[in-house]
Parts: C-alpha cells; structure tokens; sequence
C-alpha cells in the first residue's frame, strides 16, 4: 500500500489522485481476462472430446492418450495455473465489490492471490508431470 | 427580474427502455464464479493430480464416474454453468473490442450458436452414457 492513512481517492486527478491505466489492478483484469478466454476455448474442445465416449471407447481412449503426450502434459499445467489465477482473482473481485473494506485491501489481496497460486503450483507442477519427467529421463 | 430556470434537475431517463440485464448479468458471474471454484478446482484436482492424474483416465475411468448419480450432476452443472458464465465472459470481451456492428454481430452469433451446441451435445452424453457401448 502506497501513501499509509492516506484515503485512496484524496486529491485531484492529476494530483495525488488514484492511478488504474499501468497501476498492478490493471494488469491483474488484463490477465483475468487472458486466462478466462483460454479457458472458455479449452472448455470448448474438452466436451468435444469427451464426447467421444458416446462414440466408441477405442476412440475415447485414443484422444485422451494425447492429453498424457509430455508437451500436452506441459498445456495442462498452464491450464490448471491459468484456471487457479482465474479462480483467485475472480474471489478477490467479489470480495471487492461485497466486502465493506475490499476495495481498501484490493492491493494486498492481489499479492495473497499470488502466493496462494505459487505455493499451490509448486507440488502441482510436481504431481503433475512427476511421470511425465520420470519417463522422459529414462526411467522404467 | 427572477431568473427563470426551466428544469434546474437532470431529466429523467426513460424508465421503458431500460433493462437489467446487464445487471443479472453482473451478478450471476459472481454466484456461478462462486459455484466454479469448487466444481472445476475440484474436477482439475481430481483428474489432473490425484493418483496419478490424466495417465489414469480412460474409458473406464469415466464409465466407473458416471456411475454415480452424484458425479453425474458434479458435470452437468459445472458444463451449464462454466458454458454460461464462460459464454458471457467472452459476450464482454467482444462487445469491448469489436469496432464494426456487423462484427459485433456475427462473434457473438458464432458465440451463441457454439455454446447451444457445447451444452446440448455435453449434456446428451452424461444423460445417454452407456458403459456397454460396443468398441
């Protein structure tokens, strides 16, 4: 938090005003709506193969064994730390609009959302590709 | 001489065109975005981490899940909530950043029509599963 005590919208705007184009708030909705939108596609194509399951179980197998393929592997990281982003920060943004003090600890609560996503993307980076690397370094 | 002001107040809006949409619409991403926590972290929990993740899943797999009516609903409601509070989300970002009417127009009929067919062909597979389906 800048400026301790101060009331965040003192001043005029050219003044000590608040700042949102640049300011950390920006870039936390410009990424909200980054991962929402990767989501939405991926949603799109993951009933689309699921599906398959009406069709033949040789052919739903097929396809999900493209989802266990290292680089895959590595897309379902990025989706599971894209959708966990997306998670937090979409909490931090009700807690903003229906908490009495959330706009006030807005800034805080993004730096929370961001320790929470590394401190759970460490071992589920782990869990997640443990076989993947395992196998891709010769293992059994 | 008084000086005569005529209407010193804003007028008013027009009360009939207005609508609330845009504010159900507000309000319902929070209410499923609240909902979504749970179901998808859950989902991506079990799928993608839990004992062994993706390498686990197969036909099988899904066939032993949608044995249960609880599962069953877990993905009927995540697939109808996260297509619509998804389809909005992406309703927003064209009406943001599309510059043409007719394009405005044509994304989000391509939208529309894309999440009738996710939620329609979605939920015909969980209600018709059948685990005896020759391969």
């Amino acid at each position: 938090m800048t400026s301790a005590g101060a009331p965040e919208r003192s001043g005029t705007t050219r003044g000590g005003g608040t700042l949102y184009r640049g300011d950390l708030g920006m870039w936390s909705w410009v990424a909200h709506r980054i991962t929402g939108v990767l989501t939405f596609f991926f949603l799109f194509t993951h009933v689309l193969d699921t599906a398959l399951v009406r069709v033949s179980p040789n052919a739903y197998d097929a396809v999900i064994e493209t989802y266990k393929n290292p680089v895959v592997n590595l897309f379902e990281v990025g989706l599971v730390g894209a959708v966990l982003y997306h998670a937090l920060n979409g909490i931090r943004v009700m807690l903003v609009d229906f908490w009495e003090k959330g706009a006030k600890y807005q800034r805080v609560m993004l730096w929370t959302v961001l320790a929470v996503w590394v401190v759970v993307m460490i071992p589920g980076f782990y869990f997640m590709m443990e076989r993947t690397i395992s196998e891709l370094v010769g293992g059994h | 001489m008084s000086l005569a002001l005529d209407k010193p107040r804003q007028p008013r809006r027009p009360a009939a065109r207005r609508s609330n949409g845009e504010l159900y619409s507000w309000l319902f991403m929070r209410l499923s975005g609240l909902l979504l926590v749970v179901l998808v972290l859950g989902h991506l929990f079990i799928m993608n981490i839990l004992d062994g993740g993706v390498h686990r899943i197969n036909f099988g797999f899904v066939a032993g899940r949608w044995a249960s009516p609880f599962w069953q609903f877990w993905d009927l409601a995540m697939l109808w909530l996260a297509q619509i509070h998804g389809g909005n989300g992406v309703r927003t970002v064209i009406n943001d950043y599309a510059r043409k009417d007719s394009t405005r127009f044509w994304l989000k009929m391509l939208l529309y029509v894309s999440m009738v067919l996710i939620v329609s062909l979605g939920t015909f597979v969980i209600f018709t599963f059948d685990p005896n389906i020759s391969n």
